[in-house]
């Protein structure tokens, strides 16, 4: 199926306005979808036997830096009866308040993968995923402060009393 | 900065309340981080009920380096020997993958000679023979079969003597470059590569009568672990995991990047011969069957590399390398089947700078791990052990 049908499918589907935009200028093209209808969207791409995207590459957590203040989630969809890539993005503007982190829904509910791949977007970006299972942090240590892939990070210097180099 | 919000700690609440409530009734018991079966640096925490695991938490993030980070700051090119740290195992794999991504936002894969390709993928598949026969002989290992071990390490080394032949390091190469490769093979080494596979046919049939079918073997790993097709799919799982479990999914087929289309190899995938499909044996009996088939693509690369696309004096590596590494604005995700699976690396480019803004790796242990708290539940704690083996994951590549 190519990208205009499956345009077509999910706005006949969840209406015009599920759909934000596109991004056609790479060599992927990528589908921007509202934040909010991101579980309905993977589901429907996942169940309708036109699409059957069964697989989740990839779930990238994402900065888009300090002048845009805007984070995002970018979803690698790969359906493997039809050997067909999908893209998705969803994004939001945020100030970068550490107690108002973004947050997204979360899609673990459709793809077990998500799991642990939405625990790493929330360790190293900060993004809060709404509805996730157990969103503790999983590369760093439980009480680490900061989120180290936002382009405002300012490296500690000091972790439990030790000097960091 | 303090976040005295706990709407955002939860998660972590509700966890050290269960292992805190699991103490009174049940045993908690901690696999790890410094136990050699787990394969580096992985520490599971077991929630038991005598030999019974109720539960498995892995904890990761011990190996962790930052590689994104440190990809942030770097340009594609010195990102490279990053990645090879990612599985150290099969580093040849990893900057391939990386190095396909990068060439293909630049727009110059189409121009990379014959040559270089086929020497690309001759190392990526001695590297991948070495990532299985570590795979093959850990496992026995695993479960106490030693006399592997030192036979597939004995013909592990031949592999890494040719790759620092060729490329000056044992293991973390630096030698697949953006546009090229650091140095064209070494005089005799296609003469070499060959002698290697005459010596190695034999005792891969060795190793076959010596632990696949062994009885021992068999009754430890048969109908143990059985990951089901569709739990497989849903959790991300790929490569010999997901083979295992009975999909013929190989990227080299379904992608056709590089030179694959040109080479002629099956794709082995679990049966369920000695169990179930998708059992501990089936994955180790995949690894098993691909390192046979990686022997036939390293036998139709060097048939080329000795024939057509023979060496010249005037060959030059290094001749395509990008004077400047600077793709387009764009995002491009690029997949290749590694050793242990789907490896990916996700781009941003932002078309003014040599350095990504921003790079994220999908290591195919990371995915294949996280299906472990699933298949686990409710096995015997030996069990557990070759379960997490038949795995095959390396923690350089799991915490990156």
């Amino acid at each position: 199926m190519s990208l205009k049908e499956i345009k077509l499918l999910l706005t006949e589907k969840f209406g015009n306005e599920v759909i934000v935009g596109e991004e056609t200028g790479g060599l992927q093209a990528a589908l921007l979808i509202t934040p909010d209808s991101i579980i309905e969207v993977c589901l429907e791409l996942r169940n309708n036997p036109k699409t059957y995207f069964d697989f989740l590459s990839s779930l990238t957590g994402i900065d888009y830096g300090v002048e845009a203040s805007r984070f995002g989630v970018v979803y690698h969809l790969a359906s493997i009866p039809y050997r067909t890539q999908l893209t998705l993005k969803i994004s939001k503007e945020n100030d970068r308040d550490l107690n108002e982190l973004p947050s997204f829904n979360s899609i673990t509910s459709v793809y077990r993968t998500a799991d642990w791949h939405e625990r790493e977007a929330y360790d190293l970006t900060g993004i809060f995923f709404e509805g996730h299972p157990d969103l503790r942090r999983i590369l760093l240590p439980d009480d680490w402060e900061g989120y180290p892939l936002r382009k405002d990070y300012q490296n500690a210097e000091y972790y439990k009393g030790i000097k960091i180099d | 900065m303090n976040i005295t919000d706990t709407k955002y700690n939860a998660a972590l609440n509700n966890y050290n309340n269960k292992i805190a409530s699991a103490a009174t009734e049940d045993m908690v018991l901690n696999m790890g981080p410094q136990h050699p079966s787990t394969h580096g640096v992985l520490r599971l925490e077991l929630i038991t009920d005598g030999e019974i695991v109720k539960e498995v938490i892995p904890h990761i993030g011990y190996l962790h380096r930052c590689f994104e980070k440190h990809a942030e700051s770097l340009t594609y090119q010195q990102t490279i020997p990053f990645t090879d740290r990612l599985d150290y195992l099969a580093s040849m794999n990893n900057s391939h993958a990386f190095v396909m991504g990068v060439e293909r936002m630049l727009g110059i894969d189409k121009d990379i000679p014959k040559r270089v390709e086929y020497i690309r993928v001759l190392v990526c598949e001695l590297n991948r023979i070495a990532s299985h026969l570590i795979a093959i002989g850990t496992y026995g290992i695993d479960i106490g079969a030693f006399t592997p071990f030192l036979w597939c390490f004995r013909d592990r080394e031949h592999i890494m003597g040719m790759l620092e032949w060729a490329s000056g390091s044992r293991m973390l190469y630096n030698y697949i470059w953006i546009g090229g490769l650091f140095y064209d093979l070494p005089v005799g080494f296609e003469e070499r590569c060959r002698e290697f596979v005459d010596y190695f046919k034999p005792k891969m049939d060795e190793l076959n009568r010596l632990l696949t079918d062994n009885q021992v073997f068999i009754n430890r790993t048969a109908n143990i672990g059985v990951l089901p097709l569709d739990v497989a799919i849903n959790y991300g799982c790929s490569g010999p995991m997901l083979r295992g479990s009975g999909l013929k999914w190989d990227l080299r087929r379904i992608d056709n990047y590089s030179v694959y289309p040109e080479l002629e190899f099956d794709i082995p995938v679990g049966k369920g011969e000695m169990g179930s499909v998708g059992d501990c044996w089936d994955r180790y009996k995949v690894r098993v069957d691909e390192i046979d088939q990686s022997l036939r693509m390293i036998e139709q690369c060097l048939d080329r590399l000795q024939n057509e696309l023979k060496r010249t004096t005037d060959f030059d590596p290094r001749a395509k390398l990008p004077r400047k590494t600077i793709p387009k604005a764009q995002d491009y995700y690029v997949r290749c089947e590694g050793a242990k699976g789907e490896l990916g690396f996700y781009f941003m480019a932002d078309g003014k700078s040599e350095i990504p803004t921003r790079v994220k790796a999908r290591a195919p242990s990371f995915n294949n791990l996280s299906v472990l708290p699933e298949i686990a539940k409710g096995v015997m704690i030996a069990d557990l052990i070759a379960i997490v083996g038949s795995i095959d994951f390396v923690l350089g590549e799991v915490d990156r």
